[in-house]
C-alpha cells in the first residue's frame, strides 16, 4: 500500500494533535504551529491529489482494523483532495490577512484559543470533505459549529456576542435538524455508512416501500444544512457574524465554513441518498426557488447596506443562493457549475473582506461609505484588490466569477422549464451585483475633499503591513488563476464528481 | 451493674438528650444555630410607581412602540407564525415516524449484519464484556475521539467568552459577591468530607470497568466531575487551587488528550496499513483486559473530569 494513502487521515489527525498542543503554548507559538500545520495540510493534500489524479480511481481508507461498516472510513477522490488543498489554501491566505487585525482585537489572554479554534476548524472541515460515514460527519459538524461560535465571538463587543449568540442558535437548529434526519435514515437503513446507506436507499426506491420517511429525512437533512449555510430566508444570523467578527474570522466564516457544509450537503446528495432520488423528490425545487430568492434579496439587502463590511456579508448571501440554485437545476452540468462557484466565491469572497480592511484602515477605521471616499489612493494596493474582488463577483471575463455564471447559464439553457427562471434571475442578480460593487469602487477611487464629517485617513504603505500585501496578493493571483485558466479545473471537477457516487 | 447518676449528669448524656428531642421537649437547633426570618419584602407607592415608570420607559426606548406600528405588526405575526410553524413541525415529525419501522420487530432494517457482528464477534476482537463500550472505543475510535474533541472545544469556547485574567479576579475579590462563598457551612463540609472521596472512588470504579460493566470515561469523567464541583461548593475555590489549579488543569487535559490521539492514531495508522498492532487484547473479564480500550478510557475519564471542573469554576468565577 502506498505510503501516499495515509495523508489525508494524517492531515487530519494532525490539526487535533496541533490543536490540543495550542492550548498549552503562548499566543506566539501557537500561531506558528498554525502556520506550519496549515502548510503541511497544503503539502499532504497536494501529494493526494497528484497522486489520485496519477491513478485514476478513489480509494477508501480505514481508520483503524475493522472494515467499512463496522469501523470509520474516509474516502478519497480527486473532488475530495482538491477541495483540501483549496481549503487549506484559503484558510493560510485568510489567516495571513487577519494577523495586524488578531493582534489589535483579540485580549492578550486568549489569543492562543483563537489558535485552537483554527485548527480544529481546519480538521472539522478535511473531516468533512473526506468522511465517507455520516455520522463522522455530524460529530465534525458540532466541531465545526462550537469551533465557528468560537471565531465570532472572540472580538468581544456587543455586537459579536449578539451575533454569536444568534448564530449558535440557528446554527444549533440546523444541527438538531441534521441530526433528527440522519436517525431516520439510520432507522431506515440500519447503516451509517455512505455507500451502504445509497444500497439499502436504491433498494428501497425500487420496492417503492418507506418512499415518505426517506423524502422527510432528506428534507431534514437539505434545510439543517442549508441554514447553516445560510440560504436566504434562514440568513438572518450572516451579516452581524460576518461584519462585525475579527478579520480573519469573517474571511475564514465566509468562504470555508459555509462550504464546508455545502459540500456535505452534496456528499448527501450524490453518495448517500444517490442523485436520481433527490431529483425525484421534490426538495430540489424547494431548494431552487429559495436559491433564485436569496440571489436577488441579497444583492437587494446589499444595495442597501452603509457599512462595507455587512455589505459584503449581504453578497454572501446573494451568492449561495446561486449555488443552491446550481444544485437546484438537477443536472450534472448544474452541480459542476456551483462547486466552481463555491471555488470561486471562497477566493473573492475572502479577497474582498481583506481589501476591505484595507481599506477601512486607511480611512480611520471607519467603514461607512461616505468615510471610504479616496481610500483606493490611500492603500494603493488594497484599493486594487478590492476592485478585483468587485470584478470577479459581478463577473466580468478574466476574473474566476465570470466562468462560474457562464457555466450557470450554460447548464441551464435546454433545461425544459427551469432555463427562464434561471436565466432571468442571472441577469437580475448581476446588474444588482454591479450597481453596489461598482458604486463602492467609485467611491474609493473619487478623489477626497475636505470634509469635516469625515473620519481622517492616513495613506498606507504595502511595506507596513507585509503580511496583508502578500495574502491580497496571492488572492489576486488565485482569482486570476481560476478566471483565465479554468478548463484544468473544470475538468478535474467533472473526474471528481464522476468518481464521487 | 447498675449505678446511680446525679441528675446534673443525667442530662448531659446523649441519650438523654436523645429522648427529648425524640419526644419534642427540646429543639437542639435552638439557640446553637443562628436563625434570623428574611425581611419581608415590602414596597411603598413610590418605588411601585418608580418601577412601573422605568419599565415603560425601557420599552419606550427599546422598541417606541407607537411611532413603530410595523414592530408591533411583526412582533404579533412572527408569535403567530412561530406557533404555526412548530405545529405543523411537531404533525410531519409524528406523521413521518409514523411510517417508521414497527420498534422491537425481528426483520427491522437495523438488525443487519453490522449490529451482528457488534455483538457475536465483539468479545474476540475487541476482548471488551461490554459491547457498547467495545463499539465505540474499538470498531469506532475515530467517532469517540472527534467526539472528545467536541468536549475539548467546548471549554474552550467558554473560556473565550468567560475567562477573566487572575490578577483582575485578585482585584475584584473584594469587589465582587460572587466571591463570597458559603465559608464554614458546616453540613456542606461534613457532607463533602464524607461524600467525595466515595464519589471519587465510585468514579474511578466506573472508569476502569468500562469495559467490563456499564460506564466507561464519559459517565465516570461525570461523576470524578461532580465530585469535584461538590467539593469546591463546600471548601472554597483556594482549598481546591491547592491540588487543582489551571496548571494542573491544563496538564492533564493535554497529557490525556494527546495520550488518546497517539493511541489511536498507532491503532488507525496500523491498522489502515494491514500492520500487527501488538497491543495485547488480554483475557476477556480480567482488569487488565480488551486492547486500546482501558488506556483510552481512563484519557477520556480525566478530560471529562477536567472539562465538567472548568465548566463550572468558569461560570462561578470567570477562572480556575
Amino acid at each position: 500500500m502506498d505510503i501516499i494513502r495515509n495523508f489525508p487521515a494524517v492531515s487530519i489527525l494532525l490539526c487535533l494533535f496541533a490543536g490540543i498542543i495550542s492550548s498549552g503554548l503562548r499566543a506566539r507559538a501557537a500561531g506558528i504551529l498554525n502556520m506550519l500545520l496549515i502548510l503541511t495540510g497544503i503539502a499532504l493534500n497536494l501529494c493526494t491529489l497528484v497522486y489520485v489524479i496519477f491513478t485514476g480511481e478513489p480509494y477508501v481508507y480505514v481508520m483503524g482494523k475493522f472494515p467499512a461498516p463496522w469501523g470509520n472510513e474516509i474516502r478519497v477522490g480527486e473532488l475530495e483532495a482538491f477541495m483540501a488543498v483549496f481549503f487549506c489554501i484559503i484558510m493560510l491566505l485568510s489567516m495571513m490577512g487577519g494577523s495586524l487585525e488578531r493582534k489589535r482585537e483579540i485580549e492578550d489572554g486568549k489569543k492562543n484559543l483563537y489558535y485552537i479554534m483554527v485548527d480544529l476548524l481546519l480538521s472539522s472541515l478535511l473531516a468533512l470533505v473526506y468522511t465517507n460515514d455520516l455520522f463522522t460527519a455530524y460529530v465534525f459538524v458540532e466541531i465545526n459549529t462550537i469551533s465557528a461560535c468560537g471565531l465570532i465571538m472572540i472580538r468581544q463587543n456587543g455586537r459579536t456576542l449578539e451575533a454569536s449568540i444568534r448564530y449558535m442558535i440557528m446554527s444549533l437548529l440546523g444541527s438538531g435538524l441534521l441530526l433528527l434526519g440522519l436517525c431516520f435514515l439510520y432507522d431506515l437503513t440500519g447503516h451509517l455508512l455512505m455507500s451502504n446507506i445509497k444500497e439499502q436507499v436504491g433498494m428501497l426506491a425500487a420496492q417503492g416501500t418507506y418512499h415518505m420517511p426517506l423524502i422527510v429525512a432528506l428534507g431534514l437533512m437539505s434545510v439543517g444544512l442549508a441554514i447553516k449555510s445560510a440560504l436566504y430566508p434562514f440568513h438572518t444570523w450572516l451579516p452581524d457574524a460576518y461584519g462585525y467578527s475579527t478579520l480573519s474570522s469573517s474571511a475564514i466564516l465566509s468562504s470555508l465554513v459555509s462550504k464546508g457544509y455545502i459540500f456535505l450537503l452534496l456528499k448527501i446528495f450524490y453518495r448517500v441518498m444517490g442523485f436520481e432520488f433527490v431529483k425525484e423528490s421534490k426538495v430540489i425545487h424547494v431548494l431552487f426557488v429559495f436559491g433564485i430568492m436569496g440571489m436577488i434579496m441579497g444583492s437587494l439587502n446589499a444595495i442597501l447596506e452603509d457599512n462595507i463590511r455587512r455589505m459584503i456579508a449581504f453578497s454572501s448571501v446573494a451568492q449561495i443562493g446561486y449555488i443552491f440554485m446550481g444544485f437546484g437545476l438537477g443536472t450534472t452540468e448544474g452541480v459542476i457549475a456551483s462547486i466552481y462557484h463555491v471555488v470561486s466565491h471562497s477566493a473573492s469572497k475572502a479577497l474582498l473582506f481583506v481589501a476591505a480592511s484595507g481599506l477601512t484602515d486607511a480611512s480611520g477605521g471607519s467603514c461607512r461609505y461616505r468615510d471610504l471616499t479616496g481610500a483606493g489612493f490611500r492603500n494603493k494596493l488594497a484599493g486594487v484588490a478590492f476592485t478585483v474582488g468587485s470584478l470577479a463577483m459581478v463577473g466580468m471575463p478574466v476574473f474566476s466569477g465570470f466562468i462560474s455564471k457562464l457555466l450557470f447559464s450554460q447548464a441551464a439553457i435546454g433545461h425544459a422549464y427551469k432555463m427562464l427562471p434561471t436565466l432571468i434571475a442571472l441577469a437580475i442578480s448581476t446588474v444588482l451585483n454591479a450597481v453596489y460593487f461598482m458604486k463602492t469602487v467609485i467611491r474609493i477611487y473619487t478623489p477626497a475633499q475636505d470634509d469635516p464629517e469625515m473620519a481622517p485617513g492616513r495613506v498606507i504603505k504595502m511595506r507596513e503591513q507585509k503580511q496583508k500585501s502578500a495574502a491580497l496578493i496571492c488572492f489576486i493571483i488565485l482569482n486570476l488563476v481560476l478566471g483565465l485558466n479554468s478548463q484544468p479545473i473544470i475538468e478535474m471537477i467533472r473526474n471528481g464528481l464522476g468518481m464521487f457516487g | 451493674m447498675s449505678r446511680k447518676v446525679p441528675e446534673e449528669q443525667y442530662r448531659k448524656t446523649i441519650s438523654y438528650r436523645f429522648k427529648t428531642w425524640l419526644d419534642g421537649v427540646r429543639d437542639p437547633f435552638l439557640d446553637t444555630v443562628e436563625m434570623r426570618p428574611q425581611p419581608e419584602f415590602e414596597e411603598t407607592a413610590e418605588t411601585v410607581a418608580r418601577r412601573e415608570r422605568d419599565r415603560e420607559r425601557i420599552r419606550d426606548r427599546v422598541y417606541d412602540l407607537e411611532k413603530n406600528r410595523l414592530v408591533v405588526f411583526f412582533s404579533r405575526i412572527y408569535r403567530v407564525m412561530a406557533v404555526i410553524f412548530c405545529v405543523f413541525l411537531v404533525v410531519m415529525l409524528l406523521f413521518a415516524v409514523s411510517w417508521l419501522p414497527t420498534f422491537g420487530e425481528a426483520d427491522k432494517p437495523v438488525n443487519n449484519e453490522v449490529s451482528a457482528r457488534y455483538l457475536e464477534e465483539g468479545l474476540q476482537e475487541t476482548g471488551a464484556v461490554n459491547a457498547v463500550t467495545g463499539m465505540i472505543l474499538t470498531y469506532r475510535a475515530f467517532d469517540t475521539f472527534g467526539e472528545t474533541n467536541v468536549l475539548f472545544i467546548a471549554a474552550s469556547c467558554v473560556m473565550v467568552l468567560l475567562m477573566v485574567d487572575e490578577a483582575v479576579l485578585k482585584k475584584q475579590e473584594k469587589k465582587n459577591d460572587r466571591q463570597f462563598e458559603p465559608k464554614n457551612d458546616v453540613i456542606l463540609q461534613w457532607s463533602a468530607f464524607i461524600l467525595c472521596p466515595v464519589i471519587f472512588i465510585f468514579g474511578i470504579y466506573v472508569i476502569l470497568n468500562g469495559h467490563l460493566s456499564p460506564g466507561g470515561g464519559f459517565s465516570g469523567g461525570a461523576i470524578m466531575g461532580a465530585g469535584l464541583i461538590l467539593y469546591v461548593s463546600a471548601f472554597g475555590f483556594k482549598k481546591t487551587q491547592r491540588f487543582f489549579n489551571e496548571k494542573v488543569y491544563k496538564v492533564a487535559k493535554i497529557t490525556s488528550l494527546i495520550m488518546y490521539g497517539l493511541i489511536g492514531s498507532y491503532f488507525y495508522i496500523t491498522g489502515a496499513n494491514g500492520l500487527e498492532n501488538h497491543i495485547p487484547l488480554g483475557i476477556p473479564g480480567h482488569i487488565l483486559s480488551s486492547g486500546i480500550i482501558l488506556p483510552i478510557n481512563i484519557c477520556v475519564g480525566i478530560e471529562v473530569t477536567c472539562t465538567m471542573y472548568a465548566f463550572y469554576a468558569l461560570f462561578r468565577r470567570g477562572g480556575l
